[in-house]
């Protein structure tokens, strides 16, 4: 009996390695690994490329180790490490295996990406000689996967955490290079010491290691303590604890786009951008559960209504400020939600989603259209947007001239930043009010059965319509927004993928959820903006991301009381009869 | 003059001739019982007097008024009440959120809280689990929330739709208690059900649905005594 459970234990253990394996070529034969080891975790010590399989054949181990200590009636370290061992070196022989047939075969007739510098990648530069370092460099990784459970808590989690910053300090490390270089001479020199053209040095990484290391050892071992004297505070002490805090973070926030420059500032307002249409979506498809695939729409119209009315361009209409143009844009968002919502009123489910994704189409279809060239542009869209002017603004001389502004002109995006942000949070502050309203009992009562809200005495067309048209109104704030940021707009940059990309960050994050919406925009849009090495595969890792989701996590990052307790709580206490 | 009178109505599912010709009336005061077998239009029946469908022909009148120009949602504001078919409660809000859900078209809050209270008292088993989600109810937990949400607004007349579905025996008899004592605290009540016997045994009237129209109408303890009733809808031979 024992016999057999042991072979059952290392033949899970080569499946493991096997599908680990299989991801690892996947990942290298659709070019990931060339692109991503052009950027090095720690300089001539390893590649970032070099990185993701060895976590690749780390994970598979650890997961191996986990599997056999539930096979196994009397589980001991070592059947564990041997686990391990086996699923790393499994993977390591598979891509070992894919270099040898490689030296023979040509795999590029069909595998574009099988070129020699993946070879070179994967032996460390050696070429074929080196093929025996890559199942070497499994198996120990497997084994240093398949141990980290054996590790004490107290040891394991700053190194987890410590591992984890590397990680994350070397995909952004050109960004906080160019940042500390900007701070002046001293800066550079910090920079250079810590951080190499392509990733961190060798000191530098060590720095970064036994820092985090240490924080995290500090506060496994303290944190308790420090959060029981916190809480022991009294309440004077607490809320100047509080006050303090949100200080710094007001801080931190009013200066970080004077310290990180126009490339970090413009990401933060595209990120915000996301976030009022991800809460405008919230409100429809979160609060309300009405589905919209052409949300784009609403975003479309308050950017070409702020361009038509502020423009100094050839299709500038009013030449009023942007101050001016900022609330007729949310009213035309709103009328347009409206218009919107009418006909679809009636439409359930899926029927809805398609419904919705011929408005968004049909929206940016106009706007670029030729039949209404004279007045949008057509293709060439508006431009000559004026930027909003805290001041005064000299009258309108003539077109291509731009109007002068008498006070602070926002014209850059660390200047617009201020505004996004004001506005991100202006909007999730009203969300917030929304969902705890009347209306938004109602909205949540739609959501779950129409048929007994109207029961109840909810009026099913007039809340339906407040959620699109408010919903569209948060999105138009956000298109008004990227006009001015941008300048000019463009038929052509309202496509569906920016529906698609809301409805994404919003299942992300937590349907229903406000914070869920913030954090959804800066995983999903934030994080492949910053990385201009991911953003090539963007969608690749989207749907991979979603489907992860949805199997781990299908409440989202950060979800909803009500989507918490319904998925975590209903199964669980499902069945108790009276 | 009846408190809900339904004369000759006629409705439709697309073309598919639901009700053909109904005739029926309540008393302040009374409970009613729709019985009739799958299909025979009783829930239909219910949707057309609350508003959810729309009669073709004929007319509902409800204390004298003509329902035909209010809305499904506005009929709340006239005094109906309706406990869905399979209870519909909300089942990621807590009991006392579903509660609160019931009285949307109250005004005053402290009316809610008393109703709220007044609830509690007619099924304490929903005061002990007050803040335990819906969902996570029992079949019988689930219908009393679902009856005592519809009599959070207030109605002068409730509408109830087999609300001994799925339950256990001892449940449904639970549940008609509950139904005649609502009754006697001067709530009318229609009630539309499959199990016919218990129906009877509580209601002072019925009315027998078959394939769209009424064909027997009686008082109940004549209904339980009709021998085609009895072969059709009892059980007995």
């Amino acid at each position: 009996m024992n016999e057999i459970t042991k072979e059952n234990f290392l033949w899970s253990a080569l499946k493991i390695g096997l599908l680990g394996g299989a991801i690892a070529l996947f990942i290298c034969l659709i070019g990931m690994t060339e692109i991503f080891s052009k950027r090095a975790v720690i300089e001539k010590v390893i590649t970032l490329g070099q990185f993701v399989l060895l976590a690749i054949s780390v994970s598979c181990g650890l997961i191996a180790a986990r599997r056999t200590s539930q096979l196994l009636r009397s589980p001991s370290a070592f059947s564990g490490l041997t686990a391990g061992l086996v699923a790393g070196l499994t993977v390591g022989l598979v891509l070992a295996l894919f270099i040898l047939a490689g030296d023979k075969i040509n795999f590029r007739a069909v595998f574009l990406n099988a070129s020699p510098a993946l070879y070179k990648v994967l032996t460390f530069e050696k070429g074929i000689g080196g093929a025996w370092i890559l199942p070497a460099a499994g198996a120990i990784s497997g084994l240093l996967g398949a141990a980290f459970p054996l590790i004490p808590t107290s040891v394991r989690r700053p190194l987890f955490h410590a591992v984890l910053f590397l990680f994350f300090m070397a995909l952004f490390s050109g960004l906080f290079r160019v940042v500390i270089i900007n701070q002046g001479e001293k800066g550079e020199k910090i920079a250079k010491y810590l951080f190499g053209q392509t990733g961190m040095t060798v000191p530098g990484a060590s720095i970064f290691f036994v820092l985090v290391g240490a924080i995290s050892a500090f506060w496994s071992a303290f944190g308790k303590q420090i959060k029981t004297s916190a809480s022991n505070l009294p309440k004077g002490g607490k809320i100047g604890l509080r006050v303090v805090a949100i200080v710094i973070i007001g801080i931190i926030a009013l200066g970080l786009p004077r310290v990180s420059g126009p490339f970090i500032a413009q990401v933060i307002v595209i990120v915000a951008l996301y976030i009022l249409m991800g809460l405008g979506l919230n409100v429809t498809l979160g609060f309300a559960g009405l589905l919209d695939l052409g949300f784009v729409a609403f975003y479309a119209i308050g950017a070409y209504t702020v361009g038509l009315l502020t423009s100094y361009g050839p299709f500038g209409m009013q030449h009023i400020s942007f101050w001016a143009a900022v609330p007729i844009a949310v009213l035309v968002a709103m009328c347009a939600g409206f218009v919107l919502g009418l006909p679809v009123l009636g439409v359930r489910g899926d029927y809805l989603a398609i419904a919705t994704l011929g408005f968004g189409e049909i929206v940016r279809l106009l706007a670029g259209s030729d039949f209404l060239i004279n007045y949008f542009g057509g293709p060439q869209g508006v431009i000559g947007i004026q930027k909003p002017c805290i001041g005064v603004l000299e009258a309108f001389t003539k077109i291509d001239v731009p109007r002068m502004c008498r006070g602070i002109e926002l014209k850059d995006p660390q200047d617009i930043y201020y505004l996004a942000i004001f506005s991100a949070i202006l909007i999730a502050f009203v969300s917030w009010r929304l969902r705890e309203s009347r209306l938004g009992r109602a909205w949540m009562a739609i959501r779950e059965d129409e048929d007994v809200a109207e029961a109840l005495g909810i009026n099913l067309i007039q809340t339906k319509l407040l959620a699109y048209m408010l919903g569209a109104a948060m999105a138009g704030l956000g298109g008004a927004i990227f006009a001015t940021l941008i300048g000019s707009i463009f038929a052509s940059s309202m496509q569906l993928i920016v529906s698609i990309n809301v409805v994404a960050l919003i299942i992300v994050g937590g349907m229903g959820s406000i914070p869920g919406v913030i954090v959804g925009a800066i995983a999903l849009i934030g994080l492949p903006e910053l990385l201009r090495e991911v953003s090539e595969f963007r969608y690749l890792l989207y749907g991979a991301v979603l489907i992860i989701m949805m199997l781990v996590k299908p409440e989202g990052l950060w979800p909803s009381q009500a989507a918490k307790r319904e998925l975590h709580h209903l199964d669980a206490e499902a069945g108790t009869e009276l | 003059m009846s408190m809900l009178t339904i004369n000759n109505v006629h409705t439709y599912y697309g073309n598919i001739h639901a009700l053909r010709g109904i005739n029926l009336t309540i008393e302040q005061g009374e409970i009613v019982t729709l019985i009739g077998g799958n299909g025979a239009g009783k829930t239909t029946t219910l949707r057309t007097i609350s508003g959810l469908l729309k009669p073709r022909e004929g007319s509902v009148t409800f204390e004298g008024e003509n329902l035909a120009k209010y809305k499904a949602h506005e009929l709340v504001y006239k005094g109906i009440s309706m406990v869905p078919e399979g209870r519909g409660v909300f089942s990621s809000l807590s009991v006392t959120e579903n509660l609160e859900m019931g009285s949307f078209i109250l005004k005053d809050q402290k009316e809610a809280e008393k109703n709220m209270e007044h609830v509690f008292t007619l099924f304490p088993r929903l005061k002990e689990r007050r803040n335990q989600l819906a969902g996570t109810l029992s079949g019988g937990e689930q219908q009393m929330l679902a009856t005592g949400r519809a009599l959070m607004a207030n109605p002068r007349l409730v509408l109830m739709d087999e609300p001994s579905m799925g339950l256990a025996p001892v449940l449904v008899e639970l549940i008609f208690d509950i139904i005649q004592q609502i009754n006697k605290e001067g709530v009318t009540v229609l009630l539309v059900e499959q199990n016919a016997l218990m129906a009877l045994s509580i209601a002072h009237r019925g009315y027998v649905l078959q394939t769209g129209e009424i064909i027997i109408s009686d008082s109940a303890d004549k209904l339980k005594n009709d021998p085609a009733v009895q072969k059709a809808y009892l059980g007995m031979e």
